[in-house]
């Protein structure tokens, strides 16, 4: 798999790696939602989490893991950079189709921004689950 | 002296023809350039005496008579060759009687070159045992002995496994089958092997055996089939007709250049087979000593003993294949993942193992060969064991895994 300077940047310097405590600490922590989409089996795991500032709802901090090949890594890496700063609808309007872009990812590496998406609503919902807030219409039943 | 890039680690996928075959090799491009089937001239006759030479060099490293050596061009036709030559020559119905025309015994961790002749014989009406190895990969005599049928009239095992380097114990299914008085012929598909190991075929007990030029430092597109002569004459249909070269096994002009290579290599192979052996387990063990003690949830795959001595077949926990692969682009070597991955096909051989069973492994097989240096693995180490911890710290199951939660139990989302 050759791919272009954008998918190797993000491969190999991984921007806000890390995430806002371990997987029970998270699960309590009302300011963050937690995105855990894909399979081991699959080949790809991401996960992301967002830290949102209550007072002015916007997503101040963002962070991610992955298990999962170049451009999963980068389509991941590249999410939380483009959700910091963002409002939760504002994030929710990142479309797969627009990663796949920025990265210029190859036909067959599509999926990886597909996942990409994913873990960005799948992050959203939680945060909104967890602070009884109502879950966005056209998403809810897709996860 | 300064380390090339890439690194050479894939001796099992193919070797560099050592530059001594090269040179013998040259002669017949040009002045020697005859066909050994030309009998009424010198071209012809120095082409038949090449092929000759090089047909008792190759007999030589075999512990076989000159007579028993067919040149191919390689492993893969000497496969093909020997199974369905033998199916359609050891035959106990015809095809169309609608009785299953004889079984065949192999295992499920074979080359594609055994497995998908024995595919095809199964649908032309043979009856096909594919043995599953135990999580160490060898396949021993009393696996085969439970295997074994009225109607069995072919067993082919590799002698070694290209991918995790296992060995089985051919010559004791060798002895067994010929102590069961029965008429089985025993094909053994030893491309990782031959030229490598010690061999006789006589005492091993083989009567078909395929082997390839450019796994052991010859050229690619030549290979030779060992058929053997004597206790019992074996005989086989030939799958390509034409100017009967071969003695009728395998028409076609002789590829004179590749056969001489070949006969090369076996020659140095032959008198330099104990030095490389254990120059390359004493590199190989430090390999996997020193990867295995720097990173946790890693193992290597296959019997730890019965091995060939340059093959590392490496599992690492995890970690993803192909971002791997990435992290160690200044090494060419081979990867196989036991799970599916978007870019990476699984490896029966490892699903085969039981490898797959825990999730989220990723393996390299690392082949070291003639000219691998101590520099070249030191700097294999170093890479292999910085891009895991690397991978590993964007690894959201790697966390988990450390948290104490079992990844098998988790709810996954897939796609």
């Amino acid at each position: 798999m050759s791919y272009g300077p954008k998918i190797i940047d993000h491969y190999e310097n991984p921007r806000n790696v890390g995430n806002f405590g371990t997987q029970a600490d998270v699960k309590t922590r009302k300011d963050v939602g937690v995105g855990l989409v894909g399979a081991p089996e699959c080949g790809d795991v991401m996960q992301l989490q967002i830290k949102v500032d209550q007072a002015s709802g916007k997503i101040e901090d963002a962070k991610f893991k992955c298990f999962g090949c170049g451009s999963a890594i980068a389509s991941s890496s590249l999410a939380t950079e483009w959700l910091k700063g963002k409002t939760l609808d504002e994030g929710l309007a990142i479309k797969n189709t627009q990663i796949v872009e920025e990265l210029s990812l190859p036909p067959v590496k599509i999926h990886c921004s597909v996942l990409a998406e994913d873990a960005i609503r799948a992050a959203i919902a939680d945060y909104k689950a967890k602070n009884g807030l109502p879950a966005d219409a056209d998403h809810a039943k897709a996860h | 002296m300064a380390l090339k890039f890439p690194i050479y680690l894939d001796h099992a996928a193919t070797t560099p023809c050592d530059p001594r075959v090269v040179e013998a090799m040259l002669p017949y491009f040009t002045e020697k350039f005859g066909n050994p089937g030309s009998r009424n001239h010198s071209f012809g006759w120095d082409a038949e005496a090449a092929v000759d030479a090089a047909r008792e060099q190759v007999a030589a490293v075999l512990g076989a008579t000159d007579k028993e050596i067919i040149f191919t061009s390689g492993a893969t036709e000497s496969n093909n060759l020997a199974l369905r030559g033998a199916a359609m020559m050891y035959e106990k119905s015809p095809a169309g009687s609608g009785k299953c025309r004889g079984h065949i015994i192999t295992s499920a961790i074979e080359h594609k070159a055994v497995l998908d002749p024995c595919k095809r014989l199964q649908k032309e009406g043979f009856e096909v045992t594919f043995l599953d190895p135990p999580a160490d990969g060898i396949i021993n005599a009393d696996m085969v002995k439970a295997a074994l049928r009225d109607d069995t009239i072919l067993v082919s095992l590799m002698w070694a496994n290209n991918e995790i380097g296992t060995i089985n114990d051919i010559p004791a299914i060798g002895a067994m089958l010929k102590a069961s008085g029965r008429e089985i012929i025993f094909h053994t598909d030893a491309t990782q092997w031959a030229a490598k190991m010690p061999t006789n075929v006589e005492k091993d007990g083989v009567d078909l055996l395929s082997m390839s030029g450019h796994k052991i430092y010859g050229p690619k597109g030549v290979g030779a089939l060992y058929i053997r002569r004597r206790r019992p004459r074996v005989r086989l249909t030939s799958l390509v007709d034409g100017g009967g070269q071969e003695r009728g096994f395998r028409s076609g002009t002789l590829n004179v250049t590749g056969i001489v290579g070949l006969g090369k290599a076996c020659e140095i192979a032959r008198s330099e087979m104990d030095r490389d052996t254990a120059r390359l387990a004493k590199m190989r063990k430090r390999l996997e000593d020193s990867i295995t003690a720097q990173l946790d949830s890693t193992q290597v795959n296959g019997h730890r003993e019965k091995r060939l001595p340059h093959i590392a077949n490496i599992s690492f926990g995890f970690v993803e294949g192909e971002s791997l692969m990435m992290a160690c682009k200044e090494i060419a070597c081979s990867s196989g993942s036991a799970c599916t991955s978007a870019s990476l096909e699984p490896s029966y051989v490892l699903k085969g193992l039981g490898v797959g069973d825990e999730l989220a492994h990723s393996s390299l097989r690392l082949s070291l060969g003639r000219w691998t240096t101590d520099e070249q693995i030191d700097y294999a180490i170093d890479k292999i064991v910085t891009a895991v911890k690397k991978l590993r710290l964007l690894s959201p199951l790697y966390d988990m895994h450390k948290e104490g939660i079992d990844l098998s139990k988790v709810e996954w989302s897939g796609h």
